[in-house]
């Protein structure tokens, strides 16, 4: 393989000093003069009609500047797609989840607001709530709109080869029931803006990780051109899908009331105002049907997926398809059905999250452990190889999920598992998985993705990219990016913060695709500089252009390194001679221009696949039931790491994430009120629960991703779920088909085993 | 409105204000000294992102009412650089790639400092004890163990 200078080198984020030092700034950082504060009041009522809005006491209050209502929006609605537009930045004829905004105040301090929010007389009438998406489906259940029959909020089938013949010639077929968990994204920063509405329109600075969405929406929803909406963005602090990739109402309202007011307006919800609000992960009962031969080759699958979808849709139907279309990897199957169904309840909204997919790898193992075979056999077996097209007609043209399964098969923990067990207090045991995600994603729309390079005088680089860091560390790999094209180091290179104003469209971080496809943009754009860059060198040299090189911030004639100069000579040469040349140069992504049949589930999601193979080793206490996971070992193929460091940083992550959604997170709800939303009883991992981790880089080289490198930071989320319950599964020979294995639930079941055992 | 007298000193730097007697020393660093870097997540002393020094011991700012920082000095983020030369803490979270959002990194960097002032050799359990008041979602900890405990290594010998 090519040799690079700065790709594949474990360079340190070019955002890390900014961030050690606290001089980065995030939306609830930022103030300016005459600035007022922003408050939503949030429905008591999970299921209720609005009768009337009294605000006059609180427009009493002193200091307050402004009051709006749902009425105030003029009947606009937001969502993901046009027939699927049910969401008002305020409720304004009822409110469909605990805590859904009803009215928004602005005033001089934040105080005052909070008090003025109060003295806002709402009067309802309470209707009956539906809280369980079965019982929402079934005929006679509340509705939550006059419109949507059986509160099915988005359906979604696929039916590929013939899955009934397929069980009919299998050997074991088995039907299992799962459930994901609620869970929810738990980033640290609260959502929070700042909005101004002034002559030039809407500038508004905006906790995002997708800011391209909020200026759709802004423009929709206040009837302005584009180019009147200016979201800038500051530092963002975790983003992992849903929320801070969708408009809130505290957006809108902080807007509107600037609007109002004439004044900059800001928000920042408070955090339990955020976990009751915020878009979660939809829990989804998956009843998952399995065909396997004697041999473990699977036959066929159908899955039948109910999932909780709250309130509105939100971005729902992108969830429902991408659970569907991934489940025929990383695993052959000859034939799929699937059966989606997202049902609208009086929860609060689902939408997308990080990762996707945990049931059919454990069932698989749970076939392969009736059939007395062993777990890494059943997945060697069934592990597709590159090129490989799915029966949806995915293709996937690099793969590493057996070299991974290899590694793990040769690693001390998982050869030396039975020697470690005993049968004492605390039970040892060790599981992997084997899974697969897209990379480069794709939405229907909105894809354009681009870059714009500009080369200053002094030779130093100016580089504009829509795509947001939320903490993936991509600013970091496409300032990579553009040093290794342009023979420069990092340090030339500046890149500068997402403004809507100045900076070239991108779809937003999500689906693992600022690397591929930014990525992408990013080197066309360097390149383009290059090729300009090289004219001039050329002339000077009388050589063609195609024969210099770029390399040590240095320029020369390949094959007569006498004839070199240093890039910012080139660059003063460029500038200054003639008429001066402003070199700019700009590169768009053109991958996912294919269309995809999103009705039928057939066609590319995303670009490329990553694979990961991952062992995890857990330690359950018999008595108390707690696990305690100790290692990780992770095996991801992300094609080529691009920055090796953060690389494993993100597959840390994640699989901690994941770790966390199947052992310990869950929102406890009842009658749609969210009983624990703080961090420490909706119980997120802190350092002490969390293992030893370590990261394998599986190299494969794709041949679509930038410098071959496929998704990385989604990968372990998904690996570490199943591998997690294989593990508790080795350690207590039991099953555990619904997240989180609580220590509640493994004395109970340990109980109960013990009870049938006798 | 009744208010209160303090005098501390933060970052090295002595301070005299009136404040309204319910307000927090979150918000007296952040809204009143305009310190920004320390953050505020949950507000109620769960997630460790608002941890600052004060009198020697990690408190979560966003939980202290500022009138106890009454003759206290006081540390931030803010503080532990000197000019344009980083603390060591901070060296080692730049280059092990000790933060990945950046939101916990204040308060979990102000938390390695008090554990490797009190124990400059800490053993990875006494890390992760360490920062057992801090939430981070992106890393999964392990990079900011590894910083930590670059950190201790580079501080042999005295900071």
């Amino acid at each position: 393989m090519e040799e690079y200078a700065v790709i594949g080198k474990r360079i340190p984020r070019v955002d890390a000093r900014a961030k050690v030092t606290g001089e980065a700034k995030y939306a609830a950082d930022y103030e300016m003069p005459g600035m007022l504060w922003c408050k939503v009041l949030r429905s008591p009522h999970a299921h209720a009609k609005i009768l009337n809005i009294d605000t006059s006491q609180a427009e009493r209050l002193p200091g307050v500047k402004g009051i709006i209502t749902g009425k105030d929006f003029g009947g606009w609605r937001w969502g993901w797609m046009p027939k699927t537009r049910d969401e008002a930045p305020i409720a304004d004829d009822k409110v469909r989840y605990l805590a859904e905004a009803v009215a928004a105040v602005a005033a001089a301090d934040e105080e005052t607001a909070e008090e003025a929010a109060d003295l806002i007389q709402v009067e309802y009438e309470a209707l009956p709530g539906v809280f369980d998406p079965e019982e929402a489906m079934k005929e006679g259940a509340p509705q939550l709109y006059d419109h949507v029959k059986n509160n099915i909020s988005w359906e979604f089938h696929m039916d590929f080869g013939d899955v009934d013949k397929a069980f009919g010639k299998s050997d074991l077929v088995r039907e299992e029931r799962f459930e994901t968990g609620r869970v929810t994204h738990g980033y640290l920063e609260p959502p929070a803006a700042v909005a101004l509405w002034d002559s030039s329109g809407i500038t508004i600075w905006a906790a995002k990780q997708s800011p391209y969405f909020l200026y759709r929406h802004l423009a929709a929803c206040f009837k302005l051109p584009l180019s009147k909406v200016r979201v800038i963005q500051p530092f963002i602090g975790g983003g992992f899908g849903g929320t801070k990739n969708d408009s809130l109402a505290g957006d809108f309202c902080a807007v509107l009331l600037s609007k109002m007011t004439g004044k900059p307006v800001k928000f920042v919800y408070n955090m339990e105002e955020e976990l009751m609000t915020s878009r979660r992960r939809h829990n989804m009962v998956v009843y998952n049907k399995m065909g396997m031969k004697k041999d473990g080759t699977i036959t066929g699958m159908h899955s039948r997926v109910v999932a909780d979808g709250g309130a509105h849709t939100a971005i729902g139907p992108l969830t429902m398809y991408l659970t569907g279309c991934m489940s025929t990897l990383p695993y052959k199957l000859p034939n799929f059905r699937h059966d989606a169904y997202r049902v609208f309840t009086n929860n609060p909204v689902s939408a997308a999250m990080r990762g996707h997919g945990i049931t059919a790898e454990i069932q698989m193992e749970m076939m392969a452990e009736e059939l007395g075979i062993d777990p890494l056999d059943v997945r060697l077996r069934n592990a597709i190889t590159a090129p490989h097209k799915t029966i949806n007609k995915v293709t996937v043209d690099s793969c590493g999920l057996k070299e991974g399964l290899e590694v793990l098969a040769e690693r001390p923990e998982w050869k030396e598992r039975a020697a470690r067990k005993q049968d004492d207090a605390i039970a040892h045991g060790v599981g992997i998985s084997g899974t697969s995600y897209l990379s480069g994603a794709r939405q229907r729309g909105h894809q354009s993705c681009a870059a714009v390079v500009r080369l200053c005088e002094d030779g130093s680089i100016d580089y504009l990219t829509g795509a947001t860091d939320c903490g993936q560390g991509s600013d970091t790999v496409l300032v990579q990016i553009i040093a290794e094209e342009l023979g420069l180091t990092v340090d030339d290179v500046d890149i500068k913060r997402v403004d809507t104003a100045v900076t070239p469209c991108d779809a937003g971080s999500y689906g693992s695709r600022v690397t591929v496809l930014a990525g992408e943009a990013a080197q066309k754009a360097a390149r383009d500089v290059r090729e300009q860059l090289a004219k001039f060198a050329a002339d000077k040299w009388e050589a063609n252009p195609e024969d210099i090189v770029f390399e040590n911030r240095q320029v020369y004639v390949k094959g007569s390194p006498d004839r070199s100069m240093a890039f910012e000579q080139l660059a003063k040469i460029a500038c200054y001679s003639g008429a001066g040349a402003v070199i700019m140069g700009k590169g768009y992504s053109e991958y996912g221009i294919d269309i995809l049949d999103f009705d039928r589930g057939a066609g590319n999601s995303g670009t490329a696949y990553s694979f990961t193979s991952q062992l995890s080793e857990v330690d359950v206490d018999r008595e108390t039931g707690f696990v305690r996971c100790k290692k990780m070992v992770i095996a991801h193929d992300c094609g080529r790491p691009l920055n090796p460091i953060n690389v494993e940083a993100q597959n840390q992550g994640a699989a901690v994430q994941g770790l966390s959604q199947a052992l310990y997170e869950e929102f406890k709800m009842d009658q749609g009120r969210t009983l624990n939303p703080n961090f420490v009883d909706y119980k997120m991992v802190l350092s002490p629960d969390t293992p030893q981790i370590e990261v394998i880089d599986i190299i494969t080289d794709d041949p679509h991703g930038p410098y071959g490198a496929k998704e990385a930071s989604e990968g372990a989320i998904v690996s570490a779920p199943p591998s997690v319950v294989s593990a508790i599964h080795d350690a207590t020979g039991i099953w555990f088909k619904e997240q989180p294995v609580t220590p509640e639930k493994v004395v109970m079941a340990l109980k109960e085993k013990k009870k049938s055992s006798k | 409105m009744e208010r209160k007298e303090i005098k501390f000193v933060l970052n090295g730097k002595p301070y005299e204000m009136s404040i309204p007697p319910w307000r927090t020393l979150l918000e007296v660093i952040r809204d009143d000294l305009k310190l920004t870097g320390t953050k505020e997540g949950c507000g109620q002393g769960e997630c460790g992102s608002c941890t600052v020094i004060m009198g020697g011991k990690t408190v979560n700012s966003c939980l202290v009412p500022a009138l106890e920082a009454e003759g206290q000095e006081i540390t931030t983020i803010e503080g532990l650089a000197e000019a344009a030369t980083l603390h060591p803490i901070q060296e080692a979270f730049v280059e092990q790639s000790g933060m990945q959002c950046g939101f916990c990194t204040p308060g979990m960097i102000i938390s390695a400092k008090f554990l490797l002032d009190r124990n400059p050799s800490p053993s990875e359990s006494e890390i992760r004890d360490g920062i057992a008041g801090n939430f981070c979602r992106c890393t999964g900890y392990t990079k900011i163990i590894e910083s930590i405990s670059a950190a201790a290594e580079a501080m042999k010998g005295g900071t």
